[in-house]
């Protein structure tokens, strides 16, 4: 039996307005190489100035990982030539990062967590891009110099869900914190995956193979998969030492296989030493009470929505999972929606459609507030259930007014005593042979007369009140 | 030539007159100091070493790899010299890259030394150095890494200055070693160099390794009457050549004349001063001269691919730079770090903490500038020699700390014999009021 050993190194964009050495802007241009300046086109005579805010953002992060940040971090060269790094160096941290030492917390499956330790996270600045284009190479530098934050975890992680589950926790923090977009396909959250096998009950690590190159959560599940499957059959077969070298795969999306991209005799040697152009950053009181001003963030949003709102555990962990659903939720109980009723609507009726739509929770046709109007409508009786999921599903078509929905559809319930009384007065009176025989025990008729009722409505009637009210009527 | 000072006092018609006549005599030069005759402005005309950046020119670092590259933005010393009525005038030659001691090692040829043509004015702010001695400048910028102002002012006979690391911005100052490199001014006389340094230091928030200590300006407040306690190093001068070691002893007189205390001090052996610094230095240039590889900007040599285009374009570089950038490759190889660069970087603190203990007593250090006085051309035929000759400039740049090299005397044949005054840190004041005492006291022709 083989224990798998996994680590991972994500790459956050930071959100930051400005270049993390210059001042040129981070936003969507729309040419090539538009948003660049002397630095980061590395010109002779230029030099970097790092930016505040990149700083306070990775510094917010550390704060909010238990980490320890750094009042003295360092600046290092790491140098190799490539046309999309335009000073043939990356500027990082490697001696001594901004951020050390933190942990996030992980929800495993049967309900307990698990403590995943942060080496550490450091500064450093993204490189260009290369466009390929027939037999010409382009160079855009438009990201050159762009903020990324790496966040290299221990090796704690011991199969891929909890892998997974790792990097959605990872994901969801930095969304909370608003330090980065994350957006994997675009690639402002990046992985490699670390991973090595080990007999179970041996303490040395087995030989550690780097897969980069993912850029969904479910291709990292398979791609340990896979990963774990051919080292696993390489030690089986005798052949651990020759097969499993300390090497960096790419993962092929197309085949579900990891691909060698480069063996251990090229291992690139990255000549690191401080960058003699900035001083050791230093941080600030100032800095760190500016960092230190945090949103309430995921462990903590969960521990109050079953605390205050009497939420299933379950349930809260899947809406604060994301920041958005989370933003969305609370939006919903401030038009006064009681907190059970918005869990179901949000979590199966809203998504729901979204799904089958192709929606997002970003992009959802219906409001929070809009939704919450509706769910407060089902809890003062306004409307039924089935009244509102046919008024949702118009909301998903075009944005009405719920009020003049429930008029036009007919679908205003009929809560009044008199009214519903009424009705029930008119159908006993119609069924006294049935009432004899409910007063003589067969009380199982009760079905038939709130049926009945609600035909008479039209299925307007509020369904507890029929019940409430059949059942004294019928005593 | 007239001086700074009095050009600054210059109306706008003799200006025009003035530049005109420089330009004139500088064609007619044999010296080989100026590269082009680049314009920036109406002002009074300087001459700028061909490693700071100014708008518009074409600046190459004396190299080939540059060849075609303009310059798009200023350097934040042009810009404090066109707000204070100098003008860019010229390019000056230099080592390329800033590596060299005799300017041989530039793109453009070796410049001569205006007291002999068969002489090198020094490097590797030769061109400016030469061109302010000859007579065929105003003053000049140059850049100091390891004694690359005040070497080349000592050979030829003028005063360089290299300022406090931090007080004059290196924004726009194509790197050599960044924790080294320092513009400074190179001028006619002490007076002249502290009106440029006034001029040019500035706390520059483009410059991470740029100082925000209050800046007093030193050209007004200038006083040779001061008596201050000088340290000479008397292991130092005994490396020195004998014409060199009797100009020390002609300067020790003259400053004892004007009323200063000489004290004297002894320093560790010069030969780790030049280990750690061509460690340092090499590191910091490998990496620095990295960018230059032919993809954005300057001259590409194509080849089949990628690689091939590299190692054509970097192919274009001199054999001291590429013999730089292989020695700082090598001390920074996985492996070798800890042995060599790491090992450096604890030999520059004990330097400091040297310097640091002489100036507890001294006000200044009384110290040579080369140990011999410029040598004929193409007489360096092996580098590690070359390299031994910065062994009294280069201590100065691994402390960061202020020195001014001013001419003293002749040897027979002629040729000047500078020495250099050596500041604490940020003591520029009294370091150009000691400067103006000796050059007073010696009255150098």
């Amino acid at each position: 039996m083989f224990e798998t050993v996994i680590g991972l190194e994500v790459h956050v964009q930071l959100n930051t307005k400005t270049k993390l050495f210059c001042s040129c802007p981070t936003s969507f241009a729309e040419h090539q190489n538009i948003n660049t300046c002397p630095t980061c086109l590395a010109l002779p005579g230029a030099l970097p100035v790092v930016n505040r805010e990149a700083v306070i953002k990775a510094m917010r992060f550390g704060y909010a990982v238990n980490a320890t940040v750094n009042h003295i971090s360092n600046f290092d060269r790491k140098s190799y030539f490539y046309p999309d790094s335009p000073s043939a160096y990356q500027i990082t941290q490697l001696y001594r990062a901004v951020v050390q030492n933190g942990e996030l917390f992980i929800d495993l499956d049967n309900g307990t967590k698990k403590r995943i330790g942060i080496t550490q996270a450091h500064l450093e600045a993204d490189a260009g891009k290369n466009i390929h284009d027939g037999d010409i190479s382009k160079v855009d530098l438009n990201r050159a110099g762009t903020p990324l934050m790496e966040i290299v975890s221990e090796p704690d992680m011991r199969s891929a869900s909890e892998a997974v589950a790792y990097l959605k926790k990872l994901h969801s923090t930095v969304r909370y914190l608003d330090i980065s977009d994350a957006n994997m396909q675009e690639g402002s959250f990046r992985c490699d995956v670390n991973v090595s096998i080990r007999p179970k009950g041996q303490k040395e690590f087995g030989t550690r193979v780097e897969i980069k190159n993912i850029n969904s959560f479910k291709f990292v599940a398979s791609a340990i998969n896979y990963e774990v499957q051919r080292q696993i059959e390489a030690y089986e077969d005798g052949i651990y030492k020759d097969e499993v070298i300390q090497e960096t795969r790419l993962w092929d999306t197309d085949r579900g296989v990891t691909k060698s991209m480069r063996g251990k005799e090229e291992a690139a040697d990255y000549r690191y030493f401080p960058d003699p152009d900035l001083r050791p950053l230093v941080v600030t009181d100032e800095m760190i009470e500016e960092a230190k001003k945090m949103p309430e963030l995921p462990d903590a949003k969960v521990k109050r929505y079953i605390e205050e709102l009497k939420i299933k555990r379950v349930d809260a962990l899947i809406i604060c999972s994301d920041k958005e659903l989370a933003q969305f939720f609370e939006e919903m109980l401030s038009r006064g929606a009681s907190a059970k009723t918005s869990v179901n609507w949000l979590t199966t009726e809203l998504l729901g459609r979204l799904n089958k739509s192709g929606y997002s929770i970003i992009d959802s046709p219906v409001s929070g507030k809009k939704l919450g109007e509706l769910v407060s409508k089902i809890d003062s009786g306004a409307i039924n259930g089935k009244g509102a999921k046919d008024i949702l599903d118009v909301l998903m078509e075009e944005d009405r007014d719920i009020d003049e929905l429930i008029e036009s559809m007919g679908l205003a319930q009929i809560s009044d005593d008199r009214a519903i009384l009424e009705i029930i007065d008119n159908i006993l009176s119609k069924n006294q042979d049935k009432v004899e025989e409910y007063r003589g025990g067969k009380v199982k008729l009760i079905g038939f007369f709130v049926g009945q009722v609600m035909k008479a409505s039209r299925g307007s009637a509020n369904p507890q009140k029929v019940n409430q009210l059949l059942r004294e009527r019928l005593k | 030539m007239i001086t700074l000072k009095e050009a600054l006092r210059k109306s706008r018609e003799e200006l025009d007159r003035l530049r005109l006549e420089i330009e004139e005599k500088a064609r007619e030069s044999n010296l080989n100091a100026y590269i082009d005759f680049s314009k920036s402005g109406d002002g009074v005309p300087i001459l700028i070493k061909d490693n700071i950046q100014v708008k518009d020119w074409t600046i190459t670092s004396g190299s080939k790899i540059l060849q075609g590259y303009i310059a798009p933005y200023n350097a934040t010393v042009i810009e404090n010299l066109k707000a204070n009525g100098l003008s860019p005038f010229g390019r000056a030659n230099m080592d390329e890259f800033a590596m060299g001691s005799t300017t041989e090692s530039s793109y453009y040829g070796v410049t001569k030394n205006p007291y002999g043509e068969d002489r090198v004015a020094g490097g590797s702010s030769g061109g400016s150095a030469s061109a302010v001695a000859g007579g065929i400048a105003i003053c000049a910028l140059g850049s100091d890494t390891g004694g690359s102002i005040r070497q080349p002012a000592s050979y030829c006979g003028c005063v360089g200055m290299k300022p406090t690391y931090g007080r004059v911005s290196r924004y726009g100052l194509a790197s050599y070693a960044s924790s080294l490199d320092q513009i400074g001014p190179i001028t006619q006389n002490v007076e002249d160099s502290a009106i440029l340094y006034d001029i040019i230091s500035s706390y520059d928030p483009k410059d991470s390794t740029s100082s925000n200590l209050e800046l007093i300006p030193t050209a007004k407040n200038l006083n040779p009457d001061r008596k201050l306690k000088i340290a000479v190093i008397d292991n130092y001068i005994r490396e020195a050549s004998s014409d060199v070691q009797n100009t020390y002893k002609i300067a020790i007189e003259a400053l004892k004349s004007e009323g200063h205390t000489i004290i004297h001090k002894e320093m560790t052996n010069t030969k780790y001063d030049i280990a750690s610094y061509y460690i340092i230095a090499t590191a910091e240039a490998t990496t620095n001269l990295a960018r230059y590889d032919g993809i954005r900007y300057g001259s590409r040599v194509e080849g089949d691919n990628l690689q091939e285009t590299y190692l054509n374009s970097r192919n274009q570089f001199g054999d001291e730079v590429k013999r730089r950038i292989l020695l700082g490759n090598f001390v920074l190889s996985s492996g070798f770090y800890d042995a060599y660069y790491l090992k450096a970087q604890k030999v520059r603190h004990i330097i400091r903490d040297e310097f640091n203990k002489i100036f507890k007593e001294a006000d200044l250090i009384l110290s040579p500038v080369a140990p011999t006085v410029a040598p004929k051309i193409g007489s360096f035929k092996d580098p590690l020699e070359m390299y031994k000759s910065d062994m009294f400039t280069i201590s100065i740049n691994l402390a960061g700390l202020p020195a001014i090299s001013l001419p003293i005397s002749r040897d027979s044949e002629g040729m000047p014999i500078g020495l250099q005054l050596i500041g604490n840190l940020f003591s520029e004041q009294t370091l150009f009021d000691g400067a103006m005492s000796l050059e007073r006291a010696v009255n150098y022709i």
